[in-house]
């Protein structure tokens, strides 16, 4: 059951994102975007990890996903004889052959090293492993410390953005 | 828990393929905005292999560890989408080619 749910999910996953990678307009690629979120919230669920699945849905494709776009969509209004900047400089042929070699590299080297890693057989989960009862157990009690810098963060990363975005720049 | 389960390695094959697509899509594009969309890519990526580990040694600290993953996420993002807007305002462009500004 899960071999069968993971592999098609896996490669929408991957198709996803190389549409992020490959389209030319940044709305298309945000809407990629999108759906890669939505399959690794599947990926996510699988290996039972339903909060963070969750989170992931909430965070990345509720949150995140509306910034850009609407980032996209306030450019894109300002910018209007900007369009042709819009298609990405990438003829730069010289470049992209590097950068997909250096890629491939990266991937060749990264797979060969999980090849040859030697893993157990796994660990038995336990029936609620994952939910959200005991990643909060553990949150707000082994966790504690780092989750509340989280928000500290969250609040200077917002103030930042408030004042980033605000600032007339002379 | 079933013999049918998908091995840890696939997991992290489908990590090291999405981190991947993630790192060429940060040297190849060239429009900021699509650059943090590849870097939200490689976050991602990681949180997979974060969460396959997770489960393998029975363990939820990696769990933990990627909801913090997703906080700087969320930090990163909000900070930098409005650095891109004030650039933008400075200089009606987000192609990365033309903010060389620091450049002498």
């Amino acid at each position: 059951m899960e071999l069968l749910i993971f592999y098609p999910l896996a490669g929408i996953c991957i198709l996803f994102a190389l549409g992020v990678v490959i389209n030319n307009s940044p709305i298309n690629s945000a809407i990629s975007l999108i759906g890669m979120m939505l399959c690794l919230a599947g990926v996510f669920i699988l290996q039972q990890a339903h909060f963070i699945a969750v989170l992931q849905i909430i965070i990345y494709a509720g949150a995140i996903m509306v910034l850009f776009m609407f980032v996209i969509m306030l450019l894109n209004l300002k910018g209007k004889g900007e369009d042709d900047k819009w298609q990405s400089r990438d003829n730069n042929l010289l470049l992209n052959v590097l950068s997909g070699l250096l890629a491939a590299g990266i991937l060749y080297k990264l797979i060969s090293i999980i090849n040859e890693a030697k893993f157990n057989s796994p660990a038995l989960t336990s029936e609620n492993f994952g939910t959200v009862r005991e990643v909060g157990t553990i949150l707000f009690t082994e966790f504690v410390l780092p989750f509340e810098v989280a928000s500290i963060l969250l609040l200077v990363a917002m103030i930042g953005a408030v004042v980033l975005a605000k600032s007339k720049v002379d | 828990m079933n013999l049918e389960t998908v091995p840890l390695t696939h997991y992290l094959f489908l990590s090291a393929t999405l981190f991947v697509i993630g790192v060429a899509g940060v040297l190849v594009k060239r429009n900021a905005i699509v650059v943090f969309m590849s870097i939200e890519i490689m976050l991602n990526a990681v949180n997979i292999s974060l969460i396959a580990f997770d489960r393998y040694l029975n363990l939820h600290d990696g769990q933990i560890f990627s909801f913090m993953v997703m906080c700087v996420a969320a930090a990163e993002v909000s900070v930098g989408l409005a650095i891109i807007i004030s650039l933008f305002r400075n200089k009606p462009t987000t192609n990365l080619d033309d903010f060389n500004i620091m450049k002498s």
